[in-house]
């Protein structure tokens, strides 16, 4: 019976303990396996490294991590966002690169009243119908490097535009944002062109444009898909009669395998390899030092700004977590000194943010100009 | 679409189905006539094009040679590496069932994925094609053809008409393609048939290592890239008729047709496409175009 006293006492006491030294959890569901293995070990990197930076606290709290390999597997998105929510009751979730797997933590995290920061993933309907109080996102939504093209086509006199991707949402989306501008400005997009993903045989395609002949070709693939279409269309010496545009993820992570076929090609997104700003450059040098051996590309700058952004909502309610709706307050309103420059979200959660104009010079994403200043999503369906 | 426009579709069309083949002819070589469902198949078509893209400085430092020499390295050593994978795990498999072989090529694939993944990391990379192959013809007003895929079209009829003298017209051909129908006879005529399996899935190996190294320059290397091309290299054997390289070369023109002129007249539906054309043939002919033989 004593020993039972003592253990029950021992229990109590710990318990106890936990409580008074709150600390902040946080989970990374992200990919570190597959094709997109090394995006997700970046962006764990990146938020690290604002954290280290501070001390190693937020707001005066220790933070502690959990981390889910979400293997890019929507169908696993319910299931590991639970793990980290249940099981590890994190109080702050970071993920994912995959569009499909942020919607299903979009969906969970919802549900539980877990806050979630996305790190990436483009798809439109996170802050459009999925968008919810406790949801933010510090990278960006498909449509907008799509529509930041549009404005730049036409001031460059093309008329008429091809657009081409992979028969899928997130190319779907960028090639509407790029219509969308395009169009409201007098061109015309005559054809749009898919191919099944994850197909990477252009060249019937390429046959096409070439017959079609049009002004201008705006293209969104990403990864190795980008670096065939990009070699592909060098190849087929498209590039010398029909310029070809893309969303920024044609040419990001890319360009080492594309080589001198990218030569040139304009690009629009909401980061740049030489933007040269004091806080763009102290935040390179501090990431290099870091981890010298991890590039430092628009997915480090994303997740960076991801533990900026809850540094900020931590801020605001004295590192007291479960004041939750007030830290969502003040992460909405907050001011992120990103970068890529500072940026404010959205009501429904999105930066609103200046897309550069970039084209590929000596195998750098070189900034041209603002595309366009401060462009906010639409945010189409969403009801806050 | 005017006249030129349609050739150069069907050039598109015969060079992709050219270069399928390649892969599934080494499928249809090892599930035909040995009876493994394998699974890998794609893993192999990985391993020769990341030997193509990890090779190249080697050889270049090593041996002196170019693009072609590093292609030759490769077909070496893929094939010594099937035949060492023959001995080490598919042996065990011919008399096993289909669910386990299954089981087994598909743990490779994950093996391999993660091997791949430890021993070069996870990006993209390139390879340049050899500079005498770099240049272009002039097709229509505005588009050229990149010379290196006629290469590609080339290395492929190459190796098809090899396949064919070898399959029927030499001793080997003839021995492989009695193994295929009767193991036990064939065993007992005296033929050291595990020798003679060893050495075809060699081939197979080193089949679809070629397709993988020579496809590098115009597709890259890339995580996932085996997965891509197993599941139509599977189409293209099953509406075939499995063991039939001439069904192998007909079917994959015939995808390369479906496939290229599919994506231009009914976008749409592209990706599915082939699948409907794969059922409805096995609706009329269950064994595919040709059986075996």
């Amino acid at each position: 019976m004593k020993k039972l006293k003592i253990l029950a006492t021992a229990t109590l006491f710990t318990v106890a303990c936990a409580q008074a030294s709150a600390t902040v959890k946080v989970g990374f569901m992200l990919p570190y396996s597959g094709a997109y293995g090394t995006i997700g070990q970046t962006i764990e990197n990146a938020f690290k490294l604002y954290v280290e930076e501070q001390g190693g606290k937020l707001a005066g709290q220790d933070i502690q991590y959990f981390r889910v390999d979400d293997e890019s597997n929507p169908s696993k998105g319910p299931d590991n966002a639970n793990r980290l929510i249940k099981r590890d009751q994190v109080d702050v979730l970071v993920g994912s690169v995959h569009s499909g797997v942020a919607m299903a933590l979009a969906k969970a995290a919802k549900d539980a009243g877990v806050t979630l920061i996305i790190p990436n993933a483009g798809a439109d309907a996170i802050t459009g119908p999925l968008c919810s109080k406790g949801v933010f996102r510090t990278s960006f939504s498909n449509w907008q490097p799509g529509y930041a093209m549009g404005p730049v086509a036409i001031d460059k006199g093309y008329k008429t535009a091809v657009t081409i991707t992979w028969n899928y949402a997130a190319g779907q989306e960028s090639t509407d944002g790029f219509k969308e501008a395009f169009e409201e400005k007098g061109g015309k997009v005559i054809r749009h062109l898919t191919v099944p993903f994850p197909t990477v045989e252009f060249q019937p395609l390429l046959t096409e444009i070439a017959s079609i002949k049009p002004d201008v070709v705006y293209a969104f693939f990403a990864g190795s898909g980008a670096v065939k279409f990009v070699q592909d269309y060098a190849g087929a010496n498209l590039a010398a009669n029909i310029p070809l545009v893309g969303s920024g993820f044609l040419t990001d992570g890319t360009l080492e395998a594309q080589g001198a076929s990218a030569d040139g090609l304009l690009t629009t997104l909401h980061y740049a390899d030489n933007l040269n700003t004091p806080r763009d450059n102290a935040f390179r040098a501090s990431f290099s030092k870091r981890y010298p051996s991890n590039p430092i590309d628009v997915y480090a700058m994303q997740g960076y700004d991801a533990a900026q952004l809850l540094d900020a909502g931590l801020k605001a309610v004295g590192g007291d977590i479960k004041k939750r709706d007030q830290m969502h307050e003040a992460m909405s309103n907050a001011v992120v000194d990103s970068p890529r420059g500072q940026f404010k979200l959205s009501a429904a959660g999105n930066p609103i943010q200046d897309i550069y104009l970039r084209q590929v010079k000596n195998g750098k994403n070189e900034i041209v100009k603002v595309a366009v200043e401060k462009l906010a999503d639409p945010a189409r369906g969403c009801k806050l | 679409m005017d006249v030129a426009t349609y050739l150069i579709q069907c050039l598109n069309a015969v060079q992709y189905g050219l270069l399928l083949f390649l892969v599934a002819s080494g499928l249809t070589l090892i599930f035909g006539i040995m009876g493994i469902i394998n699974l890998a198949h794609g893993s192999f078509y990985m391993i020769g094009a990341y030997m193509a893209f990890a090779l190249q400085p080697l050889v270049a430092q090593y041996l002196g040679g170019g693009f072609i020499t590093t292609v030759l390295v490769c077909i070496v050593l893929a094939a010594l590496l099937g035949y060492f994978l023959e001995w080490a795990f598919y042996s065990y498999l011919y008399t096993r069932d289909h669910l386990q072989q299954v089981l087994m090529t598909y743990g490779l694939i994950l093996v391999f994925e993660e091997l791949r993944s430890i021993i070069i990391d996870n990006d993209v990379h390139g390879v340049s094609a050899p500079e005498w192959l770099s240049g272009s013809i002039q097709l229509g007003d505005l588009m050229t053809y990149p010379t290196y895929r006629l290469f590609i079209s080339a290395v492929c009829i190459i190796v098809a008409v090899f396949m064919y003298w070898l399959l029927s017209r030499t001793r080997l051909g003839m021995m492989i393609r009695a193994g295929a129908s009767n193991r036990e006879m064939i065993n007992s005529l005296g033929i050291d048939i595990n020798q003679l399996f060893r050495v075809v899935f060699a081939l197979g190996v080193a089949l679809a290592a070629l397709a993988g190294a020579i496809a590098v320059p115009v597709s890259s290397v890339y995580p996932g890239m085996g997965n891509a091309v197993i599941i139509i290299s599977f189409v293209v054997v099953v509406i075939g008729g499995i063991g039939s390289i001439k069904g192998a070369f007909i079917a994959a023109m015939l995808i390369g047709f479906v496939d290229t002129f599919g994506q231009i007249l009914f976008p749409q539906v592209a990706g599915v496409l082939v699948y409907i054309m794969m059922a409805t043939i096995l609706l009329f002919k269950p064994e595919g175009l040709f059986k075996q033989g």
